[in-house]
Protein backbone atom coordinates (compact mmCIF):
# COMPACT_ATOMS: atom_id res chain seq x y z
CA UNK A 1 0.00 0.00 0.00
CA UNK A 2 1.36 3.35 -0.67
CA UNK A 3 0.14 6.97 -1.06
CA UNK A 4 -0.54 8.11 -4.67
CA UNK A 5 1.35 11.83 -3.40
CA UNK A 6 4.94 12.07 -1.75
CA UNK A 7 3.56 15.60 -0.82
CA UNK A 8 0.93 16.17 1.49
CA UNK A 9 -0.90 19.53 0.33
CA UNK A 10 -4.29 19.77 0.26
CA UNK A 11 -7.51 17.67 0.12
CA UNK A 12 -8.65 19.69 -2.91
CA UNK A 13 -5.88 17.90 -5.02
CA UNK A 14 -5.99 14.38 -2.76
CA UNK A 15 -7.21 11.30 -3.65
CA UNK A 16 -10.25 9.49 -1.56
CA UNK A 17 -8.08 6.80 -2.32
CA UNK A 18 -4.96 8.43 -0.35
CA UNK A 19 -7.09 9.70 2.30
CA UNK A 20 -9.25 6.43 3.39
CA UNK A 21 -5.42 5.08 3.62
CA UNK A 22 -4.26 7.50 6.04
CA UNK A 23 -7.37 6.94 8.27
CA UNK A 24 -7.55 3.48 8.35
CA UNK A 25 -3.25 3.57 9.02
CA UNK A 26 -4.46 6.57 12.07
CA UNK A 27 -7.00 3.93 13.44
CA UNK A 28 -4.30 1.18 13.95
CA UNK A 29 -1.76 3.42 15.20
CA UNK A 30 -3.88 5.75 17.44
CA UNK A 31 -3.32 2.86 20.09
CA UNK A 32 0.00 3.69 20.54
CA UNK A 33 -0.70 7.09 22.10
CA UNK A 34 -2.36 5.40 25.10
CA UNK A 35 0.69 2.95 25.47
CA UNK A 36 2.83 3.23 28.82
CA UNK A 37 6.27 3.45 26.21
CA UNK A 38 5.34 5.57 23.66
CA UNK A 39 7.34 4.89 20.83
CA UNK A 40 7.70 2.37 18.63
CA UNK A 41 11.04 2.33 16.61
CA UNK A 42 9.50 2.69 13.14
CA UNK A 43 11.04 6.10 11.92
CA UNK A 44 14.62 5.52 13.46
CA UNK A 45 17.35 7.65 11.58
CA UNK A 46 14.60 9.97 9.69
CA UNK A 47 14.76 13.67 10.60
CA UNK A 48 11.71 15.47 10.35
CA UNK A 49 11.65 19.81 10.40
CA UNK A 50 8.67 21.81 11.29
CA UNK A 51 9.14 25.55 10.19
CA UNK A 52 6.91 27.84 11.67
CA UNK A 53 5.85 31.01 10.29
CA UNK A 54 2.91 31.40 11.91
CA UNK A 55 1.78 31.26 15.38
CA UNK A 56 0.72 27.29 17.33
CA UNK A 57 0.25 25.28 19.83
CA UNK A 58 -1.12 22.14 18.62
CA UNK A 59 -0.38 21.43 15.32
CA UNK A 60 3.29 21.85 15.78
CA UNK A 61 3.27 20.19 18.94
CA UNK A 62 1.19 17.62 17.56
CA UNK A 63 3.50 16.88 14.52
CA UNK A 64 6.68 16.97 16.88
CA UNK A 65 5.22 14.32 19.23
CA UNK A 66 3.59 12.44 16.27
CA UNK A 67 7.44 11.95 14.96
CA UNK A 68 9.09 11.44 18.31
CA UNK A 69 6.42 8.54 19.10
CA UNK A 70 7.35 6.84 15.53
CA UNK A 71 11.53 7.47 17.08
CA UNK A 72 11.82 10.12 13.96
CA UNK A 73 14.43 13.34 15.21
CA UNK A 74 12.82 16.55 15.20
CA UNK A 75 13.90 19.68 14.58
CA UNK A 76 12.15 22.86 14.86
CA UNK A 77 12.57 26.10 13.02
CA UNK A 78 10.48 29.75 13.47
CA UNK A 79 10.36 32.27 10.92
CA UNK A 80 11.60 34.75 13.77
CA UNK A 81 15.00 32.99 14.37
CA UNK A 82 15.78 31.65 11.11
CA UNK A 83 17.92 33.49 9.00
CA UNK A 84 14.92 34.66 7.19
CA UNK A 85 15.68 37.90 9.37
CA UNK A 86 18.76 38.25 7.81
CA UNK A 87 16.94 38.42 4.43
CA UNK A 88 17.57 34.94 3.46
CA UNK A 89 14.53 33.74 0.68
CA UNK A 90 11.97 31.08 2.04
CA UNK A 91 13.77 28.63 -1.22
CA UNK A 92 17.57 29.15 0.04
CA UNK A 93 16.33 28.04 3.56
CA UNK A 94 14.53 24.90 2.40
CA UNK A 95 17.11 23.81 0.58
CA UNK A 96 19.73 24.04 3.35
CA UNK A 97 17.39 22.49 5.41
CA UNK A 98 17.26 19.67 2.74
CA UNK A 99 21.46 19.80 2.34
CA UNK A 100 21.36 18.89 5.68
CA UNK A 101 19.64 15.78 5.68
CA UNK A 102 15.98 16.87 6.54
CA UNK A 103 13.78 13.81 5.13
CA UNK A 104 10.36 15.79 5.57
CA UNK A 105 9.82 19.30 6.09
CA UNK A 106 6.57 20.39 7.75
CA UNK A 107 5.55 24.04 6.99
CA UNK A 108 3.39 26.75 8.63
CA UNK A 109 3.10 29.66 6.14
CA UNK A 110 0.75 32.64 6.29
CA UNK A 111 1.23 32.77 2.32
CA UNK A 112 -1.25 30.50 0.23
CA UNK A 113 0.45 28.57 -2.15
CA UNK A 114 3.43 28.79 -0.36
CA UNK A 115 3.96 24.77 0.91
CA UNK A 116 3.29 24.06 -3.02
CA UNK A 117 6.23 26.38 -4.21
CA UNK A 118 8.15 24.77 -1.36
CA UNK A 119 7.27 21.18 -2.68
CA UNK A 120 8.73 22.41 -5.56
CA UNK A 121 12.04 23.28 -4.56
CA UNK A 122 12.85 20.56 -2.34
CA UNK A 123 13.05 16.48 -3.04
CA UNK A 124 12.32 16.26 0.53
CA UNK A 125 8.55 15.58 1.56
CA UNK A 126 6.54 18.53 1.82
CA UNK A 127 3.72 18.77 4.51
CA UNK A 128 1.53 21.63 4.87
CA UNK A 129 0.56 22.47 7.97
CA UNK A 130 -1.24 25.79 7.12
CA UNK A 131 -0.88 27.77 4.17
CA UNK A 132 -2.72 30.97 4.44
CA UNK A 133 -6.49 30.93 3.86
CA UNK A 134 -5.92 28.27 1.91
CA UNK A 135 -6.07 24.78 3.45
CA UNK A 136 -4.78 22.84 6.16
CA UNK A 137 -5.07 19.43 5.13
CA UNK A 138 -3.63 17.36 8.04
CA UNK A 139 -6.49 19.12 10.00
CA UNK A 140 -9.21 18.19 7.64
CA UNK A 141 -8.03 14.92 8.11
CA UNK A 142 -7.89 14.53 11.94
CA UNK A 143 -11.77 16.67 11.69
CA UNK A 144 -12.57 13.30 9.40
CA UNK A 145 -11.06 10.92 11.13
CA UNK A 146 -12.83 12.24 14.46
CA UNK A 147 -16.26 12.21 12.70
CA UNK A 148 -15.53 8.53 11.01
CA UNK A 149 -15.00 6.85 14.78
CA UNK A 150 -18.38 8.15 16.26
CA UNK A 151 -20.69 7.66 13.25
CA UNK A 152 -19.11 5.13 11.59
CA UNK A 153 -18.73 6.24 7.91
CA UNK A 154 -18.83 10.34 6.32
CA UNK A 155 -21.57 9.26 3.72
CA UNK A 156 -24.60 10.85 3.55
CA UNK A 157 -23.90 13.15 7.10
CA UNK A 158 -25.18 16.40 7.28
CA UNK A 159 -22.18 18.65 8.67
CA UNK A 160 -22.46 22.24 9.55
CA UNK A 161 -19.16 24.88 9.66
CA UNK A 162 -20.49 27.69 11.52
CA UNK A 163 -18.36 30.95 11.42
CA UNK A 164 -15.78 32.73 9.05
CA UNK A 165 -15.54 30.33 6.89
CA UNK A 166 -14.18 32.89 4.20
CA UNK A 167 -10.59 33.19 6.46
CA UNK A 168 -10.72 29.38 6.92
CA UNK A 169 -8.30 26.95 5.52
CA UNK A 170 -9.79 24.73 7.92
CA UNK A 171 -13.26 25.12 6.66
CA UNK A 172 -11.50 24.70 3.20
CA UNK A 173 -9.53 21.50 4.14
CA UNK A 174 -12.95 20.34 5.75
CA UNK A 175 -15.06 21.19 2.79
CA UNK A 176 -12.58 19.22 0.10
CA UNK A 177 -12.58 15.95 2.69
CA UNK A 178 -15.76 15.74 3.99
CA UNK A 179 -17.38 16.19 -0.14
CA UNK A 180 -15.31 13.40 -1.27
CA UNK A 181 -16.67 10.88 1.04
CA UNK A 182 -20.01 11.86 0.42
CA UNK A 183 -21.02 13.92 3.44
CA UNK A 184 -23.33 16.80 2.89
CA UNK A 185 -21.54 20.09 3.76
CA UNK A 186 -23.17 23.18 4.78
CA UNK A 187 -21.62 27.03 6.02
CA UNK A 188 -23.35 28.92 8.27
CA UNK A 189 -21.90 32.78 9.20
CA UNK A 190 -22.48 36.51 8.24
CA UNK A 191 -22.40 37.14 4.77
CA UNK A 192 -19.00 39.36 4.40
CA UNK A 193 -17.54 36.27 5.82
CA UNK A 194 -19.07 33.24 3.37
CA UNK A 195 -17.13 31.91 0.75
CA UNK A 196 -18.65 32.67 -2.78
CA UNK A 197 -19.30 30.11 -5.06
CA UNK A 198 -19.68 26.90 -2.99
CA UNK A 199 -23.36 26.37 -4.39
CA UNK A 200 -21.56 25.06 -7.56
CA UNK A 201 -19.65 22.30 -5.58
CA UNK A 202 -22.49 21.57 -3.35
CA UNK A 203 -22.32 23.31 -0.31
CA UNK A 204 -25.01 25.02 0.54
CA UNK A 205 -24.35 28.58 2.41
CA UNK A 206 -26.67 29.96 5.79
CA UNK A 207 -26.95 33.76 7.21
CA UNK A 208 -28.68 32.78 9.81
CA UNK A 209 -27.42 29.68 12.28
CA UNK A 210 -30.45 28.79 13.53
CA UNK A 211 -31.48 27.65 9.43
CA UNK A 212 -28.41 25.45 8.81
CA UNK A 213 -28.80 23.49 12.10
CA UNK A 214 -31.47 21.75 12.01
CA UNK A 215 -30.54 18.14 11.08
CA UNK A 216 -27.14 18.44 11.38
CA UNK A 217 -25.34 15.23 12.09
CA UNK A 218 -22.06 17.69 13.29
CA UNK A 219 -21.38 21.16 14.06
CA UNK A 220 -18.32 22.15 13.30
CA UNK A 221 -17.12 25.92 14.91
CA UNK A 222 -14.41 27.77 13.41
CA UNK A 223 -12.93 30.26 15.45
CA UNK A 224 -13.40 33.96 14.74
CA UNK A 225 -10.16 35.43 13.39
CA UNK A 226 -10.04 38.41 15.75
CA UNK A 227 -6.99 39.61 13.42
CA UNK A 228 -9.61 39.90 10.81
CA UNK A 229 -11.45 42.28 12.53
CA UNK A 230 -11.72 45.76 11.79
CA UNK A 231 -11.21 45.32 8.15
CA UNK A 232 -15.58 46.00 8.31
CA UNK A 233 -16.34 42.80 7.76
CA UNK A 234 -17.57 42.78 11.40
CA UNK A 235 -19.66 44.80 13.34
CA UNK A 236 -18.51 43.39 16.85
CA UNK A 237 -17.61 40.60 18.63
CA UNK A 238 -20.62 40.93 20.90
CA UNK A 239 -22.99 41.36 17.69
CA UNK A 240 -21.10 38.03 16.27
CA UNK A 241 -21.44 36.45 19.70
CA UNK A 242 -25.17 37.42 19.89
CA UNK A 243 -25.90 36.25 16.57
CA UNK A 244 -23.39 33.13 15.61
CA UNK A 245 -22.34 31.66 19.58
CA UNK A 246 -23.03 28.05 19.40
CA UNK A 247 -24.30 27.56 22.89
CA UNK A 248 -26.77 24.83 24.27
CA UNK A 249 -29.82 26.87 22.68
CA UNK A 250 -28.28 26.92 19.60
CA UNK A 251 -26.81 23.47 19.77
CA UNK A 252 -30.18 21.18 20.82
CA UNK A 253 -31.52 22.69 16.96
CA UNK A 254 -29.36 20.24 15.95
CA UNK A 255 -29.61 16.53 15.92
CA UNK A 256 -29.82 15.34 19.58
CA UNK A 257 -26.58 13.04 19.08
CA UNK A 258 -24.64 15.90 17.01
CA UNK A 259 -21.15 16.05 17.98
CA UNK A 260 -19.40 19.29 18.63
CA UNK A 261 -16.13 20.11 17.34
CA UNK A 262 -13.63 22.91 17.04
CA UNK A 263 -10.07 22.80 15.79
CA UNK A 264 -9.17 25.61 18.15
CA UNK A 265 -7.36 27.49 19.59
CA UNK A 266 -11.22 29.01 21.53
CA UNK A 267 -12.46 32.14 21.70
CA UNK A 268 -14.88 31.08 24.98
CA UNK A 269 -18.30 32.98 24.99
CA UNK A 270 -17.39 34.65 21.12
CA UNK A 271 -17.66 31.86 18.94
CA UNK A 272 -18.58 28.78 21.26
CA UNK A 273 -20.75 28.59 24.48
CA UNK A 274 -18.43 27.44 27.68
CA UNK A 275 -21.39 25.61 28.16
CA UNK A 276 -20.82 23.20 25.35
CA UNK A 277 -17.48 23.30 24.60
CA UNK A 278 -16.87 21.14 28.14
CA UNK A 279 -20.37 19.44 27.24
CA UNK A 280 -21.01 15.88 26.25
CA UNK A 281 -21.44 16.33 23.01
CA UNK A 282 -17.90 18.07 22.56
CA UNK A 283 -15.46 16.12 20.87
CA UNK A 284 -12.84 19.17 21.39
CA UNK A 285 -9.91 17.43 23.13
CA UNK A 286 -10.31 14.12 20.93
CA UNK A 287 -9.89 15.90 18.23
CA UNK A 288 -6.41 16.71 19.65
CA UNK A 289 -5.62 13.20 20.26
CA UNK A 290 -6.34 12.13 16.96
CA UNK A 291 -4.75 14.84 15.55
CA UNK A 292 -1.46 12.70 16.69
CA UNK A 293 -2.57 9.80 15.30
CA UNK A 294 -3.43 11.11 11.84
CA UNK A 295 -0.37 12.76 11.50
CA UNK A 296 2.17 9.59 12.84
CA UNK A 297 -0.43 7.99 9.98
CA UNK A 298 0.92 10.23 7.69
CA UNK A 299 4.68 10.43 8.73
CA UNK A 300 4.96 6.73 8.33
CA UNK A 301 3.25 6.39 4.93
CA UNK A 302 5.50 9.48 3.52
CA UNK A 303 8.84 8.33 5.62
CA UNK A 304 8.52 4.33 6.37
CA UNK A 305 8.43 2.78 2.94
CA UNK A 306 11.83 2.68 0.85
CA UNK A 307 13.34 5.71 -0.63
CA UNK A 308 13.51 5.33 -4.39
CA UNK B 1 4.93 -14.69 -8.23
CA UNK B 2 4.69 -17.57 -10.15
CA UNK B 3 4.76 -20.95 -7.76
CA UNK B 4 3.07 -24.48 -8.27
CA UNK B 5 1.64 -26.80 -4.99
CA UNK B 6 4.39 -29.73 -5.27
CA UNK B 7 3.22 -31.35 -1.48
CA UNK B 8 1.01 -31.01 0.89
CA UNK B 9 2.11 -31.84 4.29
CA UNK B 10 -0.55 -31.35 6.41
CA UNK B 11 -4.27 -31.82 6.25
CA UNK B 12 -7.25 -30.86 8.68
CA UNK B 13 -6.79 -33.55 10.74
CA UNK B 14 -2.77 -32.92 11.04
CA UNK B 15 -3.55 -29.43 12.02
CA UNK B 16 -6.33 -30.39 14.62
CA UNK B 17 -4.13 -33.02 15.94
CA UNK B 18 -0.79 -30.79 16.12
CA UNK B 19 -2.58 -27.79 17.87
CA UNK B 20 -4.42 -30.25 20.13
CA UNK B 21 -0.47 -31.59 21.15
CA UNK B 22 0.57 -28.35 21.44
CA UNK B 23 -1.78 -26.85 23.45
CA UNK B 24 -0.75 -29.66 26.25
CA UNK B 25 2.78 -29.39 26.08
CA UNK B 26 2.06 -25.75 26.71
CA UNK B 27 -0.10 -26.22 29.91
CA UNK B 28 2.37 -29.31 30.87
CA UNK B 29 5.38 -26.82 30.89
CA UNK B 30 3.60 -24.01 32.31
CA UNK B 31 2.10 -26.51 34.97
CA UNK B 32 -0.79 -24.68 34.53
CA UNK B 33 -2.92 -21.92 33.48
CA UNK B 34 -1.75 -19.24 35.76
CA UNK B 35 -0.22 -16.13 34.70
CA UNK B 36 -0.61 -17.81 31.10
CA UNK B 37 -1.32 -15.51 27.94
CA UNK B 38 -1.51 -16.07 24.26
CA UNK B 39 -0.62 -13.44 21.54
CA UNK B 40 -0.75 -14.15 18.14
CA UNK B 41 0.83 -12.56 15.00
CA UNK B 42 -0.99 -11.43 12.64
CA UNK B 43 -2.21 -12.87 9.83
CA UNK B 44 -2.34 -16.41 10.26
CA UNK B 45 -0.95 -16.69 13.99
CA UNK B 46 -4.25 -15.25 15.21
CA UNK B 47 -6.41 -17.87 13.71
CA UNK B 48 -4.14 -20.16 15.22
CA UNK B 49 -4.48 -18.83 18.55
CA UNK B 50 -8.04 -18.08 18.37
CA UNK B 51 -7.97 -22.40 18.47
CA UNK B 52 -5.28 -22.34 20.76
CA UNK B 53 -7.53 -20.53 23.40
CA UNK B 54 -10.44 -22.73 22.71
CA UNK B 55 -8.31 -26.61 22.63
CA UNK B 56 -6.93 -24.95 26.60
CA UNK B 57 -10.06 -24.03 27.64
CA UNK B 58 -11.61 -27.83 27.05
CA UNK B 59 -8.75 -29.32 28.97
CA UNK B 60 -8.20 -26.92 31.40
CA UNK B 61 -11.62 -24.86 31.91
CA UNK B 62 -9.87 -21.96 31.94
CA UNK B 63 -9.96 -18.76 29.88
CA UNK B 64 -6.55 -17.74 29.00
CA UNK B 65 -6.36 -14.15 27.84
CA UNK B 66 -5.08 -13.71 23.74
CA UNK B 67 -3.89 -10.83 21.97
CA UNK B 68 -3.00 -9.55 18.69
CA UNK B 69 0.38 -8.41 17.86
CA UNK B 70 1.39 -6.62 14.40
CA UNK B 71 4.57 -6.66 13.64
CA UNK B 72 4.51 -4.16 10.95
CA UNK B 73 5.98 -0.92 12.73
CA UNK B 74 9.08 -2.71 13.99
CA UNK B 75 10.12 -4.50 10.90
CA UNK B 76 13.60 -4.21 9.73
CA UNK B 77 12.91 -4.51 5.97
CA UNK B 78 10.79 -1.34 5.95
CA UNK B 79 13.52 0.63 4.45
CA UNK B 80 14.09 -1.57 1.30
CA UNK B 81 10.54 -2.81 0.92
CA UNK B 82 8.97 -1.12 -2.54
CA UNK B 83 5.81 -2.24 -1.20
CA UNK B 84 5.13 -0.62 2.22
CA UNK B 85 2.92 -2.88 4.05
CA UNK B 86 -0.35 -1.53 5.53
CA UNK B 87 0.02 -1.28 9.52
CA UNK B 88 -3.02 -2.83 10.95
CA UNK B 89 -4.35 -2.38 14.76
CA UNK B 90 -1.57 -4.24 17.84
CA UNK B 91 -4.95 -5.67 20.20
CA UNK B 92 -3.53 -6.54 23.78
CA UNK B 93 -5.82 -5.21 26.21
CA UNK B 94 -4.57 -6.64 29.22
CA UNK B 95 -0.79 -5.68 31.01
CA UNK B 96 1.89 -8.20 29.81
CA UNK B 97 3.79 -7.64 33.38
CA UNK B 98 4.91 -10.83 35.13
CA UNK B 99 2.86 -12.98 32.47
CA UNK B 100 4.08 -15.90 30.27
CA UNK B 101 3.24 -15.04 26.86
CA UNK B 102 2.99 -17.74 24.39
CA UNK B 103 3.51 -16.10 21.23
CA UNK B 104 2.02 -17.82 18.13
CA UNK B 105 2.76 -17.92 14.61
CA UNK B 106 2.04 -19.93 11.02
CA UNK B 107 5.45 -20.72 10.38
CA UNK B 108 9.10 -20.33 11.78
CA UNK B 109 11.37 -19.42 8.80
CA UNK B 110 13.91 -16.84 9.01
CA UNK B 111 13.39 -15.67 12.88
CA UNK B 112 12.78 -11.73 11.40
CA UNK B 113 9.23 -11.54 12.07
CA UNK B 114 9.98 -13.40 15.64
CA UNK B 115 12.45 -10.55 16.05
CA UNK B 116 10.47 -8.16 15.47
CA UNK B 117 7.16 -9.15 17.55
CA UNK B 118 9.74 -9.76 20.46
CA UNK B 119 10.33 -6.33 20.23
CA UNK B 120 7.23 -5.34 19.80
CA UNK B 121 5.99 -6.83 22.96
CA UNK B 122 8.71 -5.57 24.91
CA UNK B 123 7.75 -2.10 24.30
CA UNK B 124 4.03 -3.00 26.02
CA UNK B 125 5.73 -4.52 29.09
CA UNK B 126 7.87 -6.91 30.46
CA UNK B 127 6.60 -10.29 30.74
CA UNK B 128 7.88 -12.30 32.99
CA UNK B 129 8.75 -14.96 30.08
CA UNK B 130 7.81 -15.46 26.43
CA UNK B 131 7.70 -18.94 24.33
CA UNK B 132 7.59 -19.72 21.12
CA UNK B 133 4.79 -21.73 19.28
CA UNK B 134 4.76 -22.13 15.53
CA UNK B 135 2.36 -24.81 13.29
CA UNK B 136 5.31 -24.98 11.30
CA UNK B 137 9.46 -24.55 11.41
CA UNK B 138 11.29 -24.56 8.01
CA UNK B 139 14.88 -23.77 9.44
CA UNK B 140 16.73 -21.44 6.99
CA UNK B 141 16.99 -19.31 10.47
CA UNK B 142 18.86 -16.08 10.11
CA UNK B 143 18.55 -14.91 13.87
CA UNK B 144 19.55 -17.07 16.81
CA UNK B 145 15.72 -18.01 17.65
CA UNK B 146 14.24 -21.15 18.19
CA UNK B 147 10.85 -22.11 18.84
CA UNK B 148 9.26 -23.89 22.02
CA UNK B 149 6.49 -25.52 20.62
CA UNK B 150 6.36 -26.98 16.70
CA UNK B 151 3.99 -28.28 15.14
CA UNK B 152 5.47 -29.85 12.57
CA UNK B 153 9.59 -29.74 11.18
CA UNK B 154 9.84 -29.31 7.56
CA UNK B 155 12.86 -29.06 6.00
CA UNK B 156 12.86 -27.08 3.01
CA UNK B 157 14.81 -25.50 0.02
CA UNK B 158 14.83 -21.67 0.04
CA UNK B 159 13.09 -22.07 -3.46
CA UNK B 160 10.18 -23.77 -1.72
CA UNK B 161 7.45 -22.15 -0.21
CA UNK B 162 5.50 -23.02 2.96
CA UNK B 163 1.80 -21.59 2.17
CA UNK B 164 -0.21 -22.32 5.60
CA UNK B 165 -4.34 -22.30 4.66
CA UNK B 166 -6.74 -21.47 6.97
CA UNK B 167 -10.08 -21.94 7.44
CA UNK B 168 -10.66 -18.68 8.83
CA UNK B 169 -8.37 -17.01 6.49
CA UNK B 170 -8.27 -19.15 3.55
CA UNK B 171 -11.09 -21.04 3.76
CA UNK B 172 -9.65 -24.57 4.44
CA UNK B 173 -7.05 -25.91 6.48
CA UNK B 174 -4.10 -27.41 4.82
CA UNK B 175 -0.21 -27.05 4.96
CA UNK B 176 1.56 -27.06 1.22
CA UNK B 177 4.75 -26.94 -0.21
CA UNK B 178 4.88 -24.97 -3.35
CA UNK B 179 7.96 -24.35 -5.64
CA UNK B 180 8.69 -21.10 -7.04
CA UNK B 181 8.89 -20.69 -10.73
CA UNK B 182 12.79 -21.00 -11.93
CA UNK B 183 12.45 -17.11 -12.73
CA UNK B 184 10.83 -16.26 -9.69
CA UNK B 185 13.50 -14.14 -7.64
CA UNK B 186 14.01 -15.83 -4.51
CA UNK B 187 13.08 -12.92 -0.88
Amino acid sequence: MLLGTRDILSLREMSRDDMALILDTAESLREIIYRPIKKVPTLRGKTVVTFFHEASTRTRTSFELAAKYMSADTVSLSASTSALVKGESLKDTALTLEAMGSDCIIMRHGVSGSCHYLARMVDAPVINAGDGMHEHPTQGLLDMFTIRRHKGSLEGLRVVLVGDSLHSRVARSNIWGLSKFGAEVSLAGPATLLPEGMGAIGVKSFARVEDALPGADVVMVLRLQRERQGKGLLPSLREYARLYCINGRRLALAKPDALLMHPGPMNRGIEIGTDVADGPQSLITEQVTNGVAVRMAILYLLLGGASE
Amino acid sequence: MGAQTKAQIMDKEGIRRALFRIAHEIIERNQGVEELTLVGIRRRGVPLARRLQAIIREIEQAEVPLGILDITLYRDDLTTRMDQPLVRSTEVPFPLRGKKVVLVDDVLYTGRTVRAALDALMDLGRPQCIQLAVLVDRGHRELPIRADYVGKNVPTARREIISVRLEETDGEDAVVIEQLEPDAEVS
